[in-house]
C-alpha cells in the first residue's frame, strides 16, 4: 500500500490571478524541504499539492518537516488505492486503525471528482462508514462534531483515504513578500519576531552585531544557533556579522552615558540600513516591544526609528513577554534565547537610562563625534555566513 | 599560551597518558574475567586503589565513579538514604560545589532538614562553627575541603574531630576535589576528581572509611561491592594512578607564584584579593578589578592568550553562591578573575598577567564615576 501526503493551502486559496506565482513559491519551499529525504512527485490540483514518494521515504519525518513550511494551512497522510471499492474497504479500513482505535465518534467524507466512478458521493460515504462501524464497533457516527474525519477522495489517479489532518503553519510562503533584515540580539524577542515576518511570506535574514572582548565567542555562538534554529520556519538564512567594539567604545567615550543605549541603536539601524541598501532588502524587522525596556519606550523608539532608512516591522511590538515566550517556546528558540551571555546590548548599560530620551538631545550628542568613518570599517569588515535549511544541505 | 584554569581542568601529565594507552593496548580484559586478562585488570585497579589511598594517607575502600559529580552525590545520598532511620539533619555550607548543594535541595525535598553555614559568619574559626551546630539528630555533615572559587581552605581534619566529638555517629563528608594532592584531606566519605590532578575527565572516586554505610544509586552485575556496579574503566583508573603518583609533594612553588602575583596586583588601584589571607590554599587566586567586569577581562587575556576563570567555569556564566557566602558586595563579585595554578606555571607567567590586567584596566574601566 503506497501512501502520500496532501499540503492543503492556508490563505493562498484566497488569492486571485496571481495564486500561481504563490503555488509556484510554495512549491519550490517544499521541494528544498523534503529534496534530501528521497523522490518524490508533486501535483496541484484544487488548492492542494499532492506530495507521492517515488521511493521508501521516511513520512514521519516529511511531515515533520513540512509542518514549518509557511503557506501550509493543513496537512493530510493518505493511502492510495486503486479505485476500486472492494480495495478501499478491505485495505483502507484497516489503515485506519490507529487513527480510530482511541476514539469514540468519526464520520466519512467523500469527494467524487472521476465522474466515471460507479458509486456517487453519499453511497461512498455510507458504504465506507458501514464498514469501519463493522470493523470498530466501538465507535458512532456523528456528523456534526466528530473527533476524527474520514476522508475519501476518488481522483483521477487514484482513490485516497485519510483520518490524519495536521494543522500546518499557515501564513504565506516564504519569498513571496520580499526580503528584510532582522536585528538578531540573542534575546527572546528578535527571533520571534523573525518568524512572524517570515510567516507573511518575507525572506528574512539576520543581522548582528559583535563586540570582543566585551562579548564572548558564546555570545556569537548562541545567535548562529538561532539562526540555525530559525530555518525550519524562514527557509535558507544569511546572516551578516558586524564588528561593534570600537563603535560601542567610542561611544562610551564621547556621549552622555544616559545616551549610550539609544545612540547605540540608532548606530546598529544605519549600519542595517546601509547593508540592506548593499543587498538589496526592502525593510528591517525588530523585536523591540513597547515599553518593555527604556529603549522601547514612545520617545526613545520615535529617536531610533529616525535612523532608519527602510521601513521597520516591529512585529511583536503590541505583544506581553509572556505571548512572546509562547511564541519562543513554540519555534523552539527559547533555550537557546536564555543562555546567560553577555550580548552587545548589555555592554555598557547605563545605570540609568533616559526613558524619555530628548529627540534633539540625542541628535547633538550623536554629533559630537565623528562615527562616519568606524561606521564605514564596521561595514567593511561585516563578514556574512550562510545557514542552511534541513533538508537543502548537502 | 598561558593557562592559568587549572581549579577548572588540568592538561593531563604525560605518565597519565601513557598509563592509559599502555592499559588499553595490554590490559584491556574485564576486571571480572574469570581468566588471566581479567586478573590482570582486577590487579592494576587494585594497585591504582592502594596509590591513591596511600597519597590520602588513609585507610579504607576506594569507589571509582564518572568523575566528582557522581562521587559527590552517590556520597550525600547513598549515606542520607543508609542512616535516614538516626535522624533528618545534615549540615552543609553555603559554598559548595553544584554538584553538593543541588543533591541537597534534592534531599531537602525528599524531607531532610538541611542546615547552611556561611563561611562569612565565623571566618576565624569555621570549623568550630560547623561543629557546633552537630546535634544527636544530625547524621551527617559535608564540606568541601578547598573552595573552587576562591581557595578558601577548611582543615578538614580539624572539622572531622570536631564533629565526632559532638556525635561520634555522624557521617562526615569532605568534597576534596580541590583539595586532593594539595592538602590534607579527612572524612569518612571523601570525593576525588582525576582532571583537577593532571588525570583525565570521566574518572573520578568515592573514598569510604571501614565504619561507615552508603547505598548505592545504580544497580548492575556487582562490581565494586555493588556500591558503583558497572565494568571499571581500566585504561581511566591506571592513568588516574599515574597522575596522582606523578603530582609533586613539595607545593612551595605555587606559594611563590601566589605570592608574586598578589605583589603585582597590590600595585594595582582598585584591585582587591578575595581570597582570605592564611586561609586559602596557594594555588587559586580569587581577585577583583573594581569596574570592570569578569566577563570583559577574561576575553580581553584570551585575545593575549591568556586563560583565567570568572568564578567557576563549572556554571558557565550562571550567578554562584560562593561571592554571597564570603559577603562579597555585588561589584567586587561582578568583577571578580580566579586564577590558578599549575607547577608548570612561571613567575613570567603571572607577571604577564599582572601586566595584560593592567593595561584591561586602562581600557576597560569606565570613568571615574564607576571606581569603587
Amino acid at each position: 500500500m503506497n501512501e502520500l501526503i496532501m499540503a492543503k493551502y492556508g490563505e493562498i486559496a484566497l488569492k486571485g490571478l496571481n495564486k500561481g506565482t504563490f503555488e509556484d513559491i510554495l512549491l519550490k519551499n517544499i521541494r528544498r524541504r523534503l529534496r534530501s529525504l528521497g523522490k518524490f512527485q508533486y501535483m496541484k490540483k484544487q488548492s492542494t499539492i499532492y506530495i507521492e514518494p517515488l521511493e521508501e521515504v521516511d513520512l514521519d519525518e516529511a511531515l515533520r518537516r513540512l509542518e514549518t513550511v509557511f503557506g501550509i494551512g493543513a496537512l493530510q497522510r493518505a493511502a492510495v488505492f486503486e479505485k476500486d471499492f472492494e480495495q478501499i474497504k478491505t485495505q483502507g479500513v484497516p489503515y485506519l486503525k490507529e487513527a480510530l482505535e482511541n476514539v469514540r465518534s468519526f464520520k466519512v467524507e467523500a469527494k467524487r471528482s472521476d465522474k466515471a466512478f460507479a458509486m456517487k458521493t453519499p453511497e461512498i460515504q455510507n458504504e465506507l462508514g458501514g464498514a469501519i462501524l463493522e470493523a470498530y464497533p466501538h465507535l458512532s457516527v456523528d456528523v456534526h462534531n466528530p473527533q476524527v474525519t474520514v476522508m475519501c477522495e476518488i481522483r483521477d489517479k487514484g482513490a485516497y483515504v485519510s483520518a490524519m489532518r495536521i494543522t500546518g503553519a499557515g501564513g504565506i510562503p516564504v519569498g513571496s513578500s520580499g526580503k528584510a533584515l532582522l536585528l538578531l540580539s540573542g534575546g527572546i524577542d528578535s527571533p520571534v519576531a523573525g518568524y512572524m515576518m517570515a510567516k507573511r511570506g518575507l525572506i528574512v535574514d539576520g543581522i548582528h552585531f559583535v563586540s570582543p572582548p566585551y562579548t564572548s565567542e558564546r555570545a556569537l555562538m548562541k545567535v548562529e544557533s538561532l539562526c540555525e534554529k530559525l530555518t525550519a520556519y524562514c527557509g535558507d538564512i544569511r546572516f551578516y556579522c558586524v564588528p561593534f567594539t570600537e563603535i560601542q567604545e567610542a561611544l562610551r567615550d564621547n556621549c552622555p552615558e544616559e545616551f549610550f543605549t539609544i545612540i547605540m541603536r540608532r548606530l546598529m539601524l544605519e549600519i542595517a540600513n546601509r547593508i540592506a541598501q548593499k543587498n538589496d532588502y526592502g525593510a528591517l524587522v525588530t523585536g523591540e516591544s513597547v515599553g518593555q525596556v527604556a529603549s522601547q519606550t514612545l520617545k526613545a523608539i520615535q529617536c531610533t526609528d529616525a535612523a532608519a532608512r527602510y521601513p521597520v516591522f516591529r512585529p511583536v511590538i503590541g505583544m506581553d513577554k509572556k505571548e512572546i515566550t509562547q511564541i519562543a517556546r513554540k519555534i523552539d528558540t527559547f533555550d537557546i534565547s536564555t543562555l546567560p551571555y553577555e550580548d552587545c546590548c548589555t555592554v555598557f548599560t547605563p545605570k540609568h537610562p533616559k526613558t524619555r530620551p530628548d529627540f534633539d538631545a540625542v541628535i547633538k550628542a550623536e554629533k559630537s563625534f565623528d562615527f562616519e568613518p568606524l561606521i564605514k570599517t564596521a561595514v567593511e569588515n561585516t563578514t556574512v555566513k550562510l545557514f542552511r535549511v534541513e533538508g537543502n544541505k548537502e | 599560551m598561558i593557562y592559568l584554569d587549572n581549579a577548572a581542568t588540568t592538561k593531563p601529565c604525560d605518565e597519565a597518558v601513557q598509563a592509559a594507552a599502555q592499559a588499553a593496548r595490554l590490559c584491556f580484559g574485564n576486571p571480572s574475567s574469570l581468566h588471566r586478562m581479567g586478573i590482570q585488570s582486577e590487579k592494576l585497579i587494585n594497585e591504582a586503589k592502594s596509590v591513591i589511598l596511600k597519597r590520602l594517607g588513609l585507610q579504607g575502600e576506594l569507589f571509582f565513579t564518572s568523575g566528582a559529580t557522581e562521587s559527590n552525590n552517590l556520597a550525600l545520598r547513598g549515606a542520607a538514604q543508609a542512616y535516614k532511620r538516626r535522624g533528618n539533619k545534615i549540615i552543609t555550607t553555603a559554598m559548595e560545589h553544584p554538584s553538593v548543594a543541588r543533591t541537597m535541595d534534592e534531599l531537602e525535598k525528599e524531607g531532610f532538614e538541611i542546615v547552611r553555614l556561611s563561611p562569612k559568619d565565623c571566618l576565624e574559626d569555621f570549623e568550630a562553627y560547623m561543629a557546633d551546630s552537630v546535634d544527636e539528630r544530625t547524621i551527617m555533615v559535608s564540606c568541601m575541603a578547598v573552595n573552587n572559587e576562591n581557595g578558601f581552605k577548611t582543615d578538614s581534619e580539624r572539622l572531622y574531630k570536631l564533629v565526632k566529638q559532638k556525635n561520634k555517629d555522624t557521617v562526615v563528608h569532605t568534597d576534596g576535589v580541590q583539595g586532593f594532592c594539595k592538602t590534607a584531606l579527612k572524612g569518612d566519605l571523601i570525593s576525588l576528581s582525576a582532571h583537577k590532578v593532571h588525570g583525565f575527565k570521566g574518572i573520578g572516586a568515592l573514598y569510604k572509611s571501614d565504619n561507615v554505610r552508603i547505598l548505592p544509586l545504580v544497580f548492575g552485575g556487582g562490581q565494586q561491592k555493588n556500591i558503583r556496579p558497572g565494568t571499571e574503566p581500566v585504561e581511566l583508573v591506571a592513568s588516574f594512578a599515574a597522575a596522582v603518583k606523578a603530582y609533586p609533594c613539595d607545593l612551595s612553588h605555587f606559594d611563590e607564584l601566589k605570592n608574586h602575583l598578589c605583589e603585582r596586583l597590590s600595585r594595582l588601584e582598585d584591585v582587591y584579593i578575595n581570597s582570605i589571607e592564611n586561609k586559602s590554599v596557594p594555588n587559586i587566586v580569587s581577585f577583583s578589578a573594581m569596574g570592570v567586569r569578569s566577563e570583559i577581562m577574561l576575553h580581553a587575556l584570551e585575545e593575549k592568550e591568556i586563560f583565567v576563570s570568572s568564578g567557576s567555569a563549572c556554571s558557565k556564566g550562571r550567578i554562584s553562591s560562593v561571592p554571597d557566602a564570603f559577603g562579597l558586595k555585588a561589584d567586587r563579585a561582578d568583577s571578580t578573575l580566579r586564577v590558578s595554578f599549575c607547577m608548570e606555571n612561571t613567575i613570567e607567567d603571572t607577571d604577564k598577567l599582572a601586566e595584560e590586567i593592567e593595561n584591561g584596566i586602562l581600557r576597560f574601566r569606565r570613568s571615574k564615576r564607576c571606581r569603587a
